[in-house]
Parts: C-alpha cells; structure tokens; sequence
C-alpha cells in the first residue's frame, strides 16, 4: 500500500551534490530512521519524498505508484502523494488557532464541517492536546506545539508521515515522553513512518529499521540489532553506541572458514566466517577481505575484566574506573592501548591495579582499515 | 522550496513517446504553471518596461536629431545618430550658463549639504544615544519631524523671514519688523539653500549613525576598558571604527539625496537665477528643450550612480542600506555634567528653529491680507475662509471656499492613497519573489531593478515619464493630465523602499509555513491569502505608512506631470508661492503639515511603527 522505492536517487543544490545514487525501500508499516550526522542530507531525502524537492536524477515511488522521475523532471505535487511531514520547526501558523492548523489541510480538501470538527478532535485527543484547540500557537509550550505540529499531519490520515527532527527541540524528560508517544501512535495508525534524527538512542529505541547517512550516502539500511550488532561501515560501528565502541588495529588472514587475528591483545581465531558473514547478503553488503591492515571493533560491554587469570585473557592495567550506579565504565591499558569496557553492577577496581581482560569473541566485528567495509561480522 | 519543479499538471514518462519529450514537456508545463515563475517573469517584464526601457529611450533620443532640430541646425536629419546635442550641452555657446554653473552649484550645494547633515545628525545621534541627555526618549521622535515634513516647507519660511526687496513684492519679516534689509547672499541662492537642506537632510545621518551607535553592544567597549584601554583609545579603537561604515553611508546618501533636488533650490534661486541641475532641468522641460532636459537628467542619474556606487564599494553591498542591528545592551552613558543644561537648551532650540518656527512664521503670514505687513489692522481668514473678494488676490477665494484647492485635497487623497496601497502591495509580491528566489538569478535581477528608481533623481524621473507616457504605448494609454500618470510614477519611484520593506517582511515569514500548507495541497493564491498575506499584515502598516507621507510632501517627482485638473496640494502650495500668492501657499502648506504631523503621530503611538526604517522622499 505505501510501500516508498527510492532507487538512484541524485539530488543536487546548485553544485552542491547533497544525495548520492540513493537507494532505499521503506516497507509499507516499517518505521523507518533517517539517521547521520548534521548535513548527511537527511532532511533533503524527507524533502525528495513528500515532493517539496525535486531530484536531478533517479526515481521515487510511493504505494507503487510513480512519485518523482528525475530523467523527465517530472515531480508529482506534495498533495497528490498522500504524505505529510512534520517540520523540525514545526511550521505552525502563528495567526490560526490550534483547531484551525488542524483543520486547514480539510478544508482546503472542502471536507465537510461537522466531519472537520470531529477529525480535527480526534486528532487533539489522541495527542491529549483537546482543551488547547482555541489557542494560538504562541501560547503554548514546546512540547504543546510538537503535539499539535503531529495532529495537524496525521488529521489526513496519510499514508506517509515524514517527521523531521521532531524531538530535537524538546527538553530531555519531554523527549523520553515523546518517543513512546510516537512509537504507540505508529502502531495505532499503522502508517509508514519515515522519520529523521540525529540521536542514535532516539533511532535505535523507536524503529522497525534505521538506514544510516554519511555525506549523502546511504551506508546501512538495517533493522536497529543489525545496525548495531553487525554495523557494515567503520564510520557506522563509530557512530552508533554509547559509549564509543573500541577500535583496535590488527592484522588478519584467512585460514580455511576461520580468520586469524592478531592484535595487542594476542592471536585469536575466529571461526565459521561463512556464517558470521551470511546476514550481511541478505542485506545487499560484499564483505571485504581480510589483510595486513585491519581494524578490530568490539563494543565496551563484550569486554570482561577480571580479577583472576582465565584463557585467552592478556593482563592488563586498570587506567580509571568510573562506577555508575547501575554499571560501571573501566578504561585499561593494554601494551600501549586503551580500551573501555562496561561492566555490570558496581566493579570495584583500584587506579593501576592489575587485571586481566577478554573479549566476547562472537560479538567482534572486523573491518578493512583502507575502505572501512565490514571483514568479518558478529553472531547475531 | 523547489516549486520550481513540481508542476500543475506533469506526466511521467509516457510509453509510447521519447523520454526527451515528455521530459520538455514537464519542464515546460512546470514553468509555466509555476506560480512564483509567472509572477517573476511578469514583474520583470513590467519593471523593465517601466524603468529600463525609459532610461533607454531617452538615452537613445539625446542622440538622434529631433524634428525641431532641422530648423535650426543645417544638415540635421530627424532621427538620425548625432552627437551634436551632447557637444552643444557641454561645449557649446551655453554649456556654462546650461550646464557647468548649475553642475557647480548642485555639486557644491551637495557638498555642504552632506557634511552639515553629518555634523548635526551625528551630534545629535551621540547625545541622544550616548549621554545623559534628558527627555531622549521624546527627542528621538521629535528629531525626526522636519525629515518628515517637506524640505521645500522650509525654503518657504526662509524666503518669508529674509526677504529683501531685491525680487519686488512685499518686504520680508525682518525687513519689516527690525527694518533691516538682508544681503542677497543671505536671502537666495547657496547659503539658504544649503541651511534648509541640511536642516532637513540631517536625518540620514541622524537615522544612520544613531543606529550603528545603539548596535554597539556596550560589552564590546567595556572589553576595551577590561583591556586597561583609555576613554579617547575606546572612542578611536572600537567607537568610531564600528560607526564608519554609518557615517560614510549618511554622508553618501545624503549626497545623493541633496544633488537631484528640486523644491528648495526652486523657491530659493529661481528668482534670482541661481540654478542647479535640477531646476535648469526643470527650467529646460518649461521652455520645450527637452533634449537638452534629458541629458541634465542623465548626468544627474550618473552622478547618482557613482555615488552609489562609491558608497558600494566603500562600505560593502549590504552594510550601506540595512542597519547593524542593535541589541541595546546596557551602556554607560557619558555623563555630560554642568553641560547637560546648555547642551538640552541648544537642542530644544534647534528643535524650535526646525520645527515651530518654519510653522509658526507661515502660519502667521498666512493671516496678514497683505503680506510683509505685521500689524494687528492687518489680520484677516480671508486666505483660510474668505468668499472671492476682486480686491484680494484677483478674486481667488480663501481655500477652505476654493473649489480648486478641495479638489487638489481628493486628488492628493486619491494618489496618496493609490500609491501607497499600490506601491506596499506590489513590495509585498516583489518582496516574496525576492526573498523566496535569493538564490536565483531571477530573484537578484528582480531585487536590482527594482532598485533602480533610486538612482534616478525625482525631478528627472518626471522628465523622462513626461515624454513617455505623453502619449499612448504598447497597453497603455496616453496618461499626461490624468491622475493615472501620477500613481504609476510615484509607486514606481518608491519602488525600492516598498520592495525592500516588503522583502525583509518577507524574509520573516518562513518559507516552512508555506511549505506546510503546500503539503497540504493549498493553492499558491490560497498561501498567499491564509498564510503569507495575514503574517505580513504588520509590516504592511508601516511600509505603507511611509510611502503615504512619502507621497503626500512629494513635489518634485509630480511638479512636472501635473495639470490643473490633477493638481495636487503640494503643486498647489507650488503655483501659489510661484504666482506670488504667499498666503495661500502658507494655508495650503499648514494643511499638509496637519495631515502628515497627525498621521505620523497616530502611526507612531497607535501602529507602533517604526518610522526609522524611513529613509524614503
Ligand atoms: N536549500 C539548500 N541550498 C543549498 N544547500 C543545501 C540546502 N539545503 C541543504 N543543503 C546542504 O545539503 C546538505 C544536506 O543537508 P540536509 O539534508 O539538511 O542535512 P541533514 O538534515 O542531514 O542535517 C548540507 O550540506 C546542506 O548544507
Ligand atoms: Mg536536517
């Protein structure tokens, strides 16, 4: 029904070539996250599909039907696609009441009044908003507009709603609020949502799938585990996860269906690469080979430190310990290197103390260091 | 927003036919339905046939041979090239008398005007923003009135104070009163002329400096004194580096200003054959030289440009027009100590001779039956509200019982109204074109032509609208002697005010909004009604508001173009004091006077608008 087809999608501002031979399917109901850096070209992919764009190239399809086709410059008008879009600055017409913002878009579609009056309730009381419709925007809160901003694009009940930043201008509790909010409306109005962030929590905590930008460049269109677990790109494994995932220079070689890594913190073999690579064809990823300059990836919580020696741990030294509450952050030094790791409850380690670290061998990743693609991936 | 692209009615890719056409095809059916498309091609079609096109007809004519010119000079062929008119204008027999003696004049007149204007402005703006003068609030509206009222006003006051028997008629007020008789050079010519501009003028430098003063946040000159820095190494090293640029402009604009004008320099000199560019040009339509008209035109718009210019390339593209905006963070004033009396009783006095005395004196004389003569026996209405008596003025009638001058109340009404409707509506779509096509070439050609009005000196801007609209052109008809004529004029010479007030209206209205409603399948005219219309309501008032005033003083741009049908009460007061009927004109003046003091005072407390955004007239 609102299946979205992106394919070869170019999308030049002036010279500038913000959106590069994009592709990317939203599956009817997904709820999909735009996520990337600021001026990834997020927003100006929201912008592509609800028609507010036209690209230079490529085609857009919406619920299979032809939506934009740069070829021929042709670029089917916001209304006829059947979206609508929340704007990161929520675009609320400061001289209409709430009800009118609401209402707007129905009667421009002449709908008649009474089935106006009771759409446009509707919405305000799904979003708890009913008892501020005779205000002007001005006179509410932050968190009061964004409601409103959201009512006024799902009173049409489009097929697409594009929500662009739409927790970036709220205060934290508000945000945290907002995003079971959203989540719930999602699957209520059983919509395709595409929705656009730069908070990684935000992405991972909301979405049936996140594709990752970099530089106008789609990376990585995954559901969150997968973009998480199994990041394609080094710039994505960087990006994605707080704290930082490690980074640890090392050399690999195949032998047979296991890779062998060296690194500081010895040799390890990793085995059944065929099986640990196999997600990465279902999402359309080649993994690159394995060579002298390779950069291990592990998250800081398949880190273990320990008190005791066990195998396959290298002794290392705690550099700072930094409890939590709930888990604790260590950093410790290992033959020159520093790597964090995240333990749970309270670790009770001194400053220098000696311990010994090992990591959780099914959940490393291991990337090409020259084109930073995926090597080898980790068990789901 | 890309409307640019999507278009009314676009069809993808048919099967049957190439992909090139159907993709011409796209292109060519969003282009034309594109509203902000039509609307930029229709608005620069129209501003180049109303302000190019002008400019090169006549041009064009000062090359040509005019039918008139093969009775005078052998060999001239009408409509052929020449370049005799330009010789004869700068090298001919009556190149100095034409030309070079009025180009001194203007030149000097111009010269003086500025560096007054800055004095008294920037002494003012200082005082009023810097120091501990009283009541600064009150003189900051107050210093902007005689900017408000016609400068030609206060030509009429001087001429009625100074006096000297050398023009005939009726003594002057001081010959009368003290029986003191005063020198030429004081009653005409430069140094009248130069005094009346500068107290009129003044305000640029005033509005310009005054700004750039308040925008200095006070924190930046008290990082000076942190750094252990002098008062006077503040003032030299932060102060007046950050003020310059202001400074400059004033002096610039105010030259710019000053060179093309034609009200004061006319009541002032013509009597005693002192000229300037723009009173010989006038002088030249008068008596039928309308080549020679069109090139005093023309080095009139050149000095102008160069100006222009000069401050462009001095001060940067936008610094000159728009304002450092200021944020009035908290200063320390100066103290101005046992100054502060002598200082507010000189203010109030430059008020006083700026302001009530030019009202006070024209007033006065406005009730004497027979001008230069004070005494009580003298007094009468009859100029007010007298029926037509033979003995008085040929029988003409006082003006609140003169058909004539009722009439010259509806037309000034009508045009003042017209245009200043017109002229905020049209800034307003202009404006949106701009503000929404920054980034494309349409939207710059749009902002710069609308902008060439202001380099176009009003008296010259008659001159050239004279001949064009004399008779009938491609659409329009022939407009001399209607009021038509007058409010294309006077919205196209405004033009750069209205557009720039509509395009930072404009700029404040997100283009999101719009996009918003767009999303929702609004029209463009519907988003131009529901949404962009009411969020420039504001800005409308107050653009329209300074165009209304704008147009209701204007004398020079009209004094050309209007007939006694279409007389309006600033060409009144104009012939009146012209034909020597000084009473009149003073009741007329008094009446504009009225009505622009009453709408500039209800503007400023009732419409909160802010009239220092009023560089215009
Ligand atoms: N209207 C525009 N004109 C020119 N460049 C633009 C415009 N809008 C966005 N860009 C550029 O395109 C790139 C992508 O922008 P955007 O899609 O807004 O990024 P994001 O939403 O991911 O932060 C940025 O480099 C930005 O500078
Ligand atoms: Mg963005």
């Amino acid at each position: 029904m609102s299946r979205i087809e992106i394919s070869k999608v170019n999308k030049y501002y002036g010279e500038v070539h913000v959106l590069k031979d994009l592709d990317l399917v939203v599956e009817d109901g997904d709820f999909m996250t735009l996520l990337g850096p600021s001026g990834c070209g997020k927003t100006t992919t929201l912008r592509v599909i609800a028609g507010l764009e036209a690209p230079r190239s490529g085609t857009l399809r919406i619920g299979g039907q032809l939506a934009a086709d740069g070829e021929v410059s042709f670029n089917l008008p916001p209304a006829k696609r059947g979206v609508n879009l929340v704007f990161q600055s929520y675009a609320l017409w400061p001289h209409m009441t709430v009800f009118d913002n609401v209402a707007f878009g129905l009667q421009i579609k002449k709908a008649p009044k009474p089935l106006i009056k009771e759409k446009v309730t509707g919405a305000l009381g799904r979003l708890h908003i009913a008892e501020f419709a005779e205000r002007y925007p001005s006179e509410l809160s932050g968190g009061q507009q964004q409601r409103v901003a959201i009512a006024r694009s799902i009173v049409s009940e489009p097929r697409v709603l594009l929500l662009d930043e739409p927790l970036s201008n709220l205060d934290a509790k508000l945000r945290i609020e907002m995003r079971s909010e959203l989540k719930r409306l999602h699957q209520e109005l059983k919509t395709t949502v595409v929705y656009v962030t730069h908070d990684q929590v935000e992405a991972l905590t909301m979405s049936t799938k996140i594709a990752v930008f970099f530089e106008g460049r789609l990376v990585q269109a995954d559901t969150p585990k997968g973009i998480y677990g199994n990041p394609v790109d080094i710039r994505v494994a960087d990006f994605i996860g707080n704290p930082k995932i490690n980074f640890i220079g090392c050399e690999c070689s195949r032998d047979g269906d296991t890779m062998v890594v060296d690194s500081v913190l010895g040799r390890m073999a990793l085995g059944n690469v065929a099986s640990r690579n196999a997600r990465f064809g279902s999402i359309g990823v080649e993994p690159a080979s394995c060579g002298a300059a390779s950069i291990l990836a592990v998250r800081p919580e398949h880190v273990h430190v320990g008190r005791e020696p066990s195998p396959g741990a290298v002794r290392c030294r705690i550099y700072s310990a930094l409890p939590a509450g709930s888990e604790t952050l260590i950093q410790a030094a290992v033959n020159g290197d520093t790597i964090m790791a995240k333990v749970i409850g309270q670790a009770e380690f001194g400053q220098d103390e000696e311990a010994w670290l090992s990591l959780q061998q099914d959940k490393l990743n291991v990337y090409d260091k020259a084109s930073g693609r995926i090597a080898l991936g980790a068990l789901a | 927003m890309s409307e640019t692209k999507s278009a009314a009615a676009p069809s993808p890719a048919g099967l049957g036919r190439g992909r090139g056409l159907t993709k011409a095809r796209n292109v060519l059916v969003s282009l034309f339905t594109n509203p902000y498309n039509v609307i930029s091609l229709v608005s620069i079609v129209v501003l180049v046939y109303l302000i190019v096109v002008p400019l090169g007809e006549i041009v064009g004519t000062t090359f040509r041979w005019q039918p008139k010119d093969s009775r005078l000079v052998e060999g001239a062929v009408p409509g052929a090239f020449t370049t005799y008119h330009w010789k004869a204008m700068f090298s001919g027999d009556t190149a100095r008398a034409m030309l070079w003696e009025p180009l001194a004049n203007s030149l000097s007149v111009a010269l003086c005007v500025s560096a007054l204007s800055l004095l008294l402005g920037g002494l003012i703006a200082w005082l009023v923003t810097r120091t501990d003068l009283p009541c600064r609030g009150f003189f900051s509206f107050l210093v902007l009135v005689p900017y408000m009222l016609p400068s030609w006003y206060k030509a009429l006051a001087w001429i009625t104070v100074f006096k000297n028997e050398r023009v005939g008629g009726n003594p002057g007020f001081l010959a009368a009163i003290f029986g003191w008789s005063p020198p030429d050079w004081l009653a005409y010519g430069f140094v009248p002329t130069v005094l009346t501009l500068s107290i009129h003028y003044y305000a640029f430098a005033y509005l310009l400096i005054s700004s750039a003063l308040s925008s200095i946040g006070g924190d930046l000159e008290e990082m000076g004194e942190i750094a252990g820095a002098s008062r006077l190494t503040i003032l030299r090293r932060i102060t007046f580096p950050l003020v310059l640029p202001a400074v400059l402009s004033a002096f610039i604009l105010t030259f710019s200003r000053a060179i093309g004008t034609f009200g004061v320099p006319a009541f002032l000199g013509l009597k005693v054959n002192y000229y300037t560019i723009s009173t010989m040009l006038y002088a030249s339509v008068r008596n039928r030289q309308t080549v020679q008209a069109y090139i005093l035109s023309l080095v009139l718009i050149l000095i102008a440009v160069f100006t222009v210019y000069l401050n462009q390339a001095m001060i940067g593209k936008r610094k000159s027009y728009t304002t450092i905006g200021g944020k009035g963070t908290r200063k320390n004033l100066v103290s101005l100590g046992k100054w502060r009396r002598p200082i507010l009783a000189a203010l109030v006095a430059f008020m006083v001779v700026a302001i009530i005395f030019p009202v006070a004196v024209l007033l006065l004389e406005s009730f004497l039956e027979r001008d230069g003569i004070y005494r009580l026996d003298n007094l009468t209405l009859h100029y007010w509200a007298g029926a037509s008596k033979p003995s008085i003025a040929e029988g003409e009638s006082g003006i609140f019982r003169n058909a004539a001058i009722w009439r010259a109340l509806g037309t000034t009404m009508k045009l003042v109204l017209a245009a200043s409707v017109i002229a905020t509506f049209v800034g307003l779509v202009l404006g949106y074109v701009i503000s929404r096509g920054r980034k494309k070439a349409s939207g710059r050609l749009i902002d710069q032509v609308s902008f060439l009005p202001y380099l176009i000196p009003s008296i010259a801007f008659g001159a050239i609208y004279l001949s064009m609209f004399s008779r009938p052109r491609l659409f329009i008809p022939a407009l001399y002697g209607s009021l038509g004529i007058l409010v294309l004029i006077s919205v196209v010479k405004y033009l750069p005010f209205s557009v720039r007030a509509g395009t930072s209206n404009m700029m404040q209205i997100g283009t999101e909004l719009e996009e918003a409603a767009m999303v929702e399948g609004a029209s463009f005219g519907r988003r131009f009604r529901k949404i962009v219309m009411p969020l420039a309501g504001k800005g409308f008032l107050s653009g329209f508001i300074l165009i209304f005033i704008s147009a209701m003083k204007e004398l020079d741009l009209i004094v050309l173009l209007m007939t006694p049908a279409t007389q309006t009460l600033a060409a009144a007061t104009y012939s009146y004091a012209e034909g020597g009927y000084h009473q009149f004109s003073d009741a007329v003046i008094t009446v504009i006077v009225a009505i622009i003091m009453i709408v500039y005072v209800l503007a400023a407390k009732i419409g909160k608008v802010d009239m220092s955004k009023g560089l215009g007239g």
